[in-house]
């Protein structure tokens, strides 16, 4: 972790338009569970629905992609980058710290409103909210990873990261039960379903498998991007 | 300290941008002159660790560059592209690079680099707001911030008005006096002559030249020039200038002639001295390849 390295991703994320795409996605699950709230629907079933469906299946994968790749391909893309890799700090070291300021993103903008949302339907009721906001930061963890990786990998980072949400995630998840063993979501649904004491949430996918699934996925992607970072190469425009 | 590369050569698929390159670079100010697309940022960002040669070996006094950031404590890099995030300050940015250096007192390392490249005035405007010779001194003073030993320049003098390229000509002329290890790129050869004790021509990838101005200078005079002329009597001079030996062959047009000067100098001799003898008049002599791609050009055809 260095300290310079990380402020400047912060200012890089935060301080330009990108903080809006961050707070738009949260902004909408709050507004949803105040909707369903103001409705009338603020029982398990909905929360539940609004969880797996929003927060996890289509707010975490985006947020994480946008962070994932948001600290570290764009300065790859206009060359800002080498700033940092002209100086001797160990590249593994640079693509760590990049993965501590996209994760710690994510728990700030992805597992909070997560709670926070939970929270406004059900309050504490059967440890649903505490369950999602804890399954969120992990798999939150694992999407920052993934998706840093991808960025350093190749320069189409976000349309691939894309496809895979949508694809992998959505379709192949949905309707091919083998492969949800292999989903960042049904992990993180795992994790929320064994914090959780709601007869409503039943994962999948054992937790003796998420867990080291989850840990395995997150150290790989965050030291293979060390690696592939140590062989970047920086040409000019010829 | 000495940069040595040793039959380097980098190829991008079917393409090589660097073809069996051998050099040294010591101390002084060294200039990688070649035209656009020759392989000098190639060749560059070599030197610098930012690209892994196809063959060869890069070394800074004898330890590989490539996958060694260790070399950064010796090495300050202004690269071409614009390298410099636009949201800090200049001074953010200076001072960003000496903590990234880790040096002990990097407040006053920056203070001290912003100085020497005269930008403490503009210093807390943002980047973004800077224009290019602006931005070009504010990397130069993130590369100077940790006072290295050796300092890569690529093509520092684009984008700088005659100002700043004079004040940036006179800071490496001194930083290469006080012994550091300077090589920068360019593709202007008055450039290079105002700053290198050493040149380096880098010609389609290929070494094609090396020396001091003087050499290279020479080796681009000496060679065969192509002169058009109009005179008042084009037939009869060509017939004159063929009886000396510094004209290699002349070629009658309509629009004149077209002389090819074997040897300049004693060209330059000629040409007035058989015109005043037989009395014509020149209406114009002009240099028909005196552009630096047939300089290169020939330099190239000349090594190979």
């Amino acid at each position: 972790m260095n300290t310079v390295v990380a402020g400047i991703t912060y200012r890089a994320l935060l301080g330009r338009r990108r903080i809006v795409l961050l707070l738009l996605l949260p902004m909408a699950l709050l507004g949803l569970a105040l909707l369903l709230r103001l409705l009338g629907s603020d029982d398990q079933r909905s929360t539940m629905l609004l969880m797996q469906n929003f927060a996890i299946g289509t707010m975490l994968p985006l947020l994480g992609l946008i962070a994932g790749t948001g600290v570290i391909a764009p300065e790859i893309d206009d060359g800002t980058i080498i700033h940092l890799m002209s100086k001797p700090i160990s590249r593994p070291v640079i693509a760590q710290t990049k993965f501590l300021v996209a994760a710690s993103l994510l728990a700030l903008f992805a597992a909070v409103p997560t709670y926070v949302a939970a929270w406004l339907l059900v309050g504490n009721e059967d440890a649903i909210a505490p369950g999602f906001a804890v399954g969120a930061l992990v798999a939150g963890f694992a999407y920052a990873a993934v998706f840093l990786l991808l960025g350093v990998v190749t320069r189409h980072a976000v349309t691939i990261g894309v496809v895979y949400a949508l694809v992998w995630e959505g379709l192949v998840g949905g309707f091919v039960p083998g492969a949800r063993k292999f989903s960042v979501q049904q992990w993180a649904q795992s994790i929320a379903d064994q914090i959780s004491t709601s007869p409503f949430l039943k994962a999948d996918v054992t937790l003796g498998f998420a867990v080291p699934a989850l840990v395995i996925v997150t150290v790989v992607a965050v030291l293979w991007a060390g690696q592939r970072l140590r062989v970047l190469s920086l040409t000019g425009d010829e | 300290m000495k940069i040595e590369l040793a039959q380097v050569s980098r190829w991008y698929g079917n393409v090589v941008a660097v073809n069996d390159v051998t050099m040294t670079i010591g101390p002084g100010v060294t200039g990688l002159l070649g035209p656009n697309g020759a392989g000098k940022s190639t060749l560059l960002h070599m030197m610098a660790g930012f690209l892994a040669p196809s063959n060869g070996t890069v070394t800074l006094d004898g330890t590989r560059v490539w996958k060694n950031h260790q070399v950064y404590r010796h090495i300050g890099l202004v690269p071409e592209r614009e390298g410099v995030y636009g949201f800090l300050t200049g001074w953010q940015f200076v001072l960003s690079a000496a903590r990234l250096h880790g040096l002990p007192d990097p407040v006053e390392a920056a203070r001290k680099a912003l100085a020497t490249v005269e930008m403490e005035e503009p210093k807390d405007r943002r980047v973004e707001t800077y224009s290019k010779g602006m931005r070009q001194r504010v990397k130069v003073a993130a590369a100077l911030v940790h006072d290295p030993p050796v300092l890569l320049l690529d093509e520092p003098f684009n984008g700088m008005d005659p100002r700043q390229r004079l004040q940036l000509m006179d800071l490496i002329r001194t930083m290469g006096a006080a012994g550091k290890t300077i090589l920068f790129s360019s593709h202007i050869l008055e450039e290079v002559e105002r700053v290198a004790q050493h040149i380096e021509v880098l010609v389609a990838g290929r070494h094609a030249a090396s020396g001091d101005f003087r050499e290279i200078r020479r080796l681009m005079t000496d060679r065969p020039h192509l002169f058009r002329i109009r005179s008042s009597d084009d037939r009869r001079l060509a017939a004159a200038l063929m009886l000396d030996d510094s004209a290699g062959g002349v070629s009658l047009g309509p629009d004149g002639l077209e002389v090819r000067a074997v040897e300049f100098r004693g060209f330059a001799r000629l040409l007035p001295r058989v015109a005043r003898t037989e009395g014509i008049r020149l209406h114009e002599v002009s240099p028909a390849d005196e552009d630096l791609e047939s300089v290169f050009s020939y330099l190239i055809n000349r090594s190979s």
